[in-house]
């Protein structure tokens, strides 16, 4: 048979059989993600070679059965079947089994026997079968099954060739209908339903529509044929009046079959032999020790991602600023250098720096998964998070967003139940990430150390982390009870056997995660650093004609001069006390000439002064005539029940790109230039100068209080001034409608919350 | 009895899972259907969820779920 195209090959199978392993042993490096519109799951696609011949390989999320409920589970059924998205059908299905789990994972290929593929079942893990003292006739299961088994071992490489040549066969080897025959009464049925559907709706998926009580293929047909639902539901009584309700009829009939067919050819000891998985268990999931080893895993997780990843993000911040530093130099001032410095270098180091967590993170999680960890730390804080209509699951992803949201957002990918993901992802913003920390440090350190006793600054700071810790799980609770509302969510988990962990998995997923990130949530980071900063960098002429740019390159230029005069300074003052100890002088009147220099230097660096203040005055009126200043003062009776005058809006909504960016604007905005967030002095002296600020108003009202610096705070706490978070729930979602969602909710949660501190702040104190 | 009744380590054939919802197709899938052999492994520290075995494997389920499933002790 000669081909046109590419054969194309899928891999199914159900979740901890070695999916990824064997995809990766087959695809090897040439693989990529996919994603298709309306669902949030991927498929990865690769390539292999067999013979000459090149196969496309298509490996699905891992299932346990194709009953489709989800937008995201119909995937999987869609591109086996053909319909679209899907282009064409596959050639070949590869279903892959654990061998040491026979009966269950048997139940799914039952169901892709039915679908009019070829399909071919590679036999997994038969080390752990064998192990289990289980042994398998695998000619006489083909024999059975109908389709050819090819026994493996894909961590070890064992099997990759018989698998590749049993697919290459199998596309031409004619299709064999075997598997379970369901009851005479389900199959008239089905042939009822599929007259009154039309023949365009494949068998498959009539029998789906008959199947899934509240399964998606009733939605699929919705609106198809009047009194469909009817005509559905009398079938449905009919069938349990004869003894074959639905949905029992399917697993009865399945499994029973399943029973059957592998009764002669496996093998299993009459007494189970008691294994790793069964010791290590039993303290791994006891009462005391499973949790304590629970915690202090948990607490490496989080140590990592929070401390671990600080100094790589500092080396990406470092080189953000030399790159930043060597454009500036090589370029003269205008738009073009400030567009290329201010956006397009400081926005993808602001992606960059995101890698560090996100690696980390999904290390662990890589780790944990193959292992089999996972499973058991959802077994163990299940019930927990169920109290706010969360499950175990979600542990990790809310625990990994206090340090930060984004890589927090994305582990959330362990979390099967679609609405318990949703509310997971929408919820873990809330948690107070490190971001927070520099508004919070400013504003404790201005207005809540001195003069206070030692534990006011550490309270308050534990509140503002409190604060997400209590509204996180009432929102989560909130949102599954209206938004999200559906029957309740199944946690019926496999608890997969142990194993050592595949190093080669771990790092391979670390590195998807981190470029997945750059290439789907990068750009669109990037793209919202770059409109903050065309808003505070227009308009760029002053009152007078003059550019502010212009003229704050040259004052810039000038303190570049700064550094160099203090070293010479230095070395001057170094020389001096030398000679002074009685050092003789090299040439006659040193000691003299050296006075005069650094009274000279002296002198310039007063100027210098001068300058920086000239500076910092010129960015204080440049941003403050800004698009995004005017965008302040146009919104200061907004802000005003909050306590804030217009700056404190501006700098809030100049956060947008990230939290901490308030502290930057504010500094320049409050004439302290530009300076760092993560500088201790920056802060402090920021501070002061927040607390001289007056009312323009009322130049004898100060800006800030207690109460205002409270409401920033909670703001902050509440509010969603975070483009990656969004983007990367964009990216998750695969849909604009909960970043918006997100943004919208948490930022009108941040005002209340915001208004009410302010309000009854200020009644109070 | 229920399977939410049995504890730690004792075996037990199951009756019946009666309804028709998604809980009761998801376990069915599982392979828990009538018939079936099982043997409690365990709870959480909380109390819930528990832990079964059940076909050569193991799951975990909420006590909510496990008394949906009618259960015989052997």
């Amino acid at each position: 048979m000669v081909l046109l195209r590419t054969p194309s090959v899928i891999l199914v199978g159900n979740p901890n059989t070695g999916k990824t392993t064997l995809f990766n042993a087959l695809a090897g490096m040439n693989q990529r993600v996919g994603n298709y519109p309306g669902v949030t799951v991927e498929t990865k696609k690769g390539k292999f070679r067999f013979r000459d011949e090149s196969f496309e390989l298509t490996d699905l999320p891992g299932t346990y059965s194709l009953a489709p409920r989800s937008p995201d589970e119909m995937l999987a059924v869609e591109l086996i079947l053909g319909q679209p998205p899907a282009e064409t059908r596959p050639d070949v299905v590869v279903a892959i089994v654990d061998a040491s789990n026979l009966e269950r994972n048997l139940y799914l290929v039952t169901q892709l026997l039915e679908l009019g593929v070829p399909v071919v079942v590679a036999l997994n893990m038969m080390d752990v079968a064998a192990k289990q003292g289980i042994t398998i006739d695998c000619k006489e299961l083909a024999d059975k099954l109908g389709v050819p088994v090819v026994p493996m071992q894909a961590n070890k490489d064992k099997g990759l060739f018989e698998l590749k040549a049993a697919i290459a066969q199998a596309m031409t080897s004619p299709l064999r209908r075997q598997g379970p025959d369901f009851p005479e009464a389900f199959e008239r049925e089905v042939q009822a339903l599929s007259e009154s559907v039309g023949s365009h709706v494949p068998p498959f998926l009539v029998r789906r529509l008959l199947l899934d009580i509240g399964g998606y293929a009733e939605r699929f047909l919705e609106g198809e044929k009047n009194g469909l639902a009817i005509k559905i539901d009398a079938a449905r009584r009919r069938l349990h009046d004869a003894g074959c309700g639905v949905p029992a009829v399917e697993a009865r009939t399945r499994y029973g079959w399943i029973r059957a067919a592998t009764a002669s050819c496996v093998q299993r000891p009459a007494h189970r032999p008691i294994n790793l998985t069964d010791r290590l268990d039993r303290i791994l999931t006891h009462k005391i020790w499973g949790m304590l080893i629970f915690l202090v895993l948990m607490f490496l997780v989080f140590q990592s991602i929070f401390f671990w990843a600080k100094p790589i993000m500092e080396w990406i911040d470092l080189g953000k600023d030399k790159l930043g530093d060597l454009v500036k130099g090589a370029m003269s001032p205008g738009a073009l250098r400030s567009l290329l410095v201010d956006g397009v270098v400081a926005g993808v180091g602001g992606v960059l720096v995101f890698l560090p967590q996100i690696m980390i993170l999904f290390a662990f999680i890589a780790f944990l998964e193959d292992c089999g960890y996972m499973a058991r730390a959802a077994f163990l804080m299940d019930k927990v998070m169920s109290r706010c209509g969360l499950n175990g699951k979600s542990f990790i992803p809310l625990l990994s967003s206090v340090a930060c949201a984004v890589p927090g957002i994305m582990a959330t990918r362990v979390i099967e139940n679609r609405r318990d993901r949703l509310a997971t992802i929408l919820v873990a913003p809330l948690m107070s990430c490190s971001a927070r920390l520099p508004v919070y440090l400013v504003l404790i350190g201005a207005f809540l150390t001195r003069g206070f006793p030692w534990w006011v600054p550490g309270l308050t700071l534990f509140g503002m982390y409190a604060i997400g810790l209590v509204v996180a799980p009432l929102v989560a609770l909130i949102l599954k009870r209206t938004l999200l509302r559906g029957e309740t969510p199944v946690f019926v988990m496999e608890m997969p056997l142990y194993k050592v962990p595949s190093l080669r998995l771990v790092c391979r997923r670390m590195l998807d995660s981190g470029w997945m990130f750059v290439r789907r949530a990068g750009t669109l980071i990037l793209a919202s650093m770059i409109i903050v900063w065309a808003l505070l960098y227009f308009p760029s002429t002053g009152p007078n004609g003059e550019s502010y740019d212009m003229l704050t390159s040259k004052l810039e230029d000038r303190l570049d001069e700064k550094p160099g005069m203090e070293k010479a300074r230095a070395d001057f003052q170094e020389e001096l006390e030398q000679l002074k100890k009685g050092m003789p002088e090299p040439i006659p009147n040193r000691k003299g000439s050296l006075k005069d220099a650094i009274a000279e230097l002296d002198k310039d660096l007063a100027q210098l002064e001068n300058v920086q203040d000239e500076l910092n005055r010129l960015q204080r009126d440049w941003k403050g005539q800004s698009i995004l200043g005017q965008m302040g003062k146009a919104l200061e009776p907004v802000v005003e029940p909050l306590g804030w005058d217009w700056r404190i809006g501006m700098a809030a909504i100049a956060s947008f790109p990230a939290r901490e960016v308030f502290v930057g604007t504010m500094g320049i905005i409050y004439n302290q230039g530009r300076g760092d967030s993560k500088d201790p002095e920056f802060r402090s002296s920021l501070g002061n100068a927040i607390k001289d600020a007056r009312w323009d108003s009322d130049p004898d009202r100060a800006v800030f209080s207690i109460p205002v610096a409270l409401s920033v705070m909670v703001f902050f706490a509440l509010c969603c001034q975070c483009a990656s978070t969004l983007a990367v729930i964009r990216r998750e979602t695969n849909s604009w409608r909960w970043p918006i969602f997100t943004f919208v909710y948490m930022t009108v949660l941040a005002y209340v919350g915001a208004l009410v501190t302010y309000q009854v702040g200020s009644l109070l104190i | 009895m229920t399977l939410d009744q049995l504890l730690p380590g004792q075996r037990a054939r199951v009756e019946a899972i009666p309804g028709e919802d998604y809980l009761v197709q998801r376990l069915l899938e599982m392979g828990l259907l009538e018939g079936e052999e099982i043997e409690v492994l365990g709870f959480a520290p909380f109390g819930d969820p528990i832990e079964i075995r059940l076909r050569d494997y193991r799951l975990s389920l909420r006590r909510s779920e496990a008394a949906r499933v009618a259960v015989q002790t052997l």
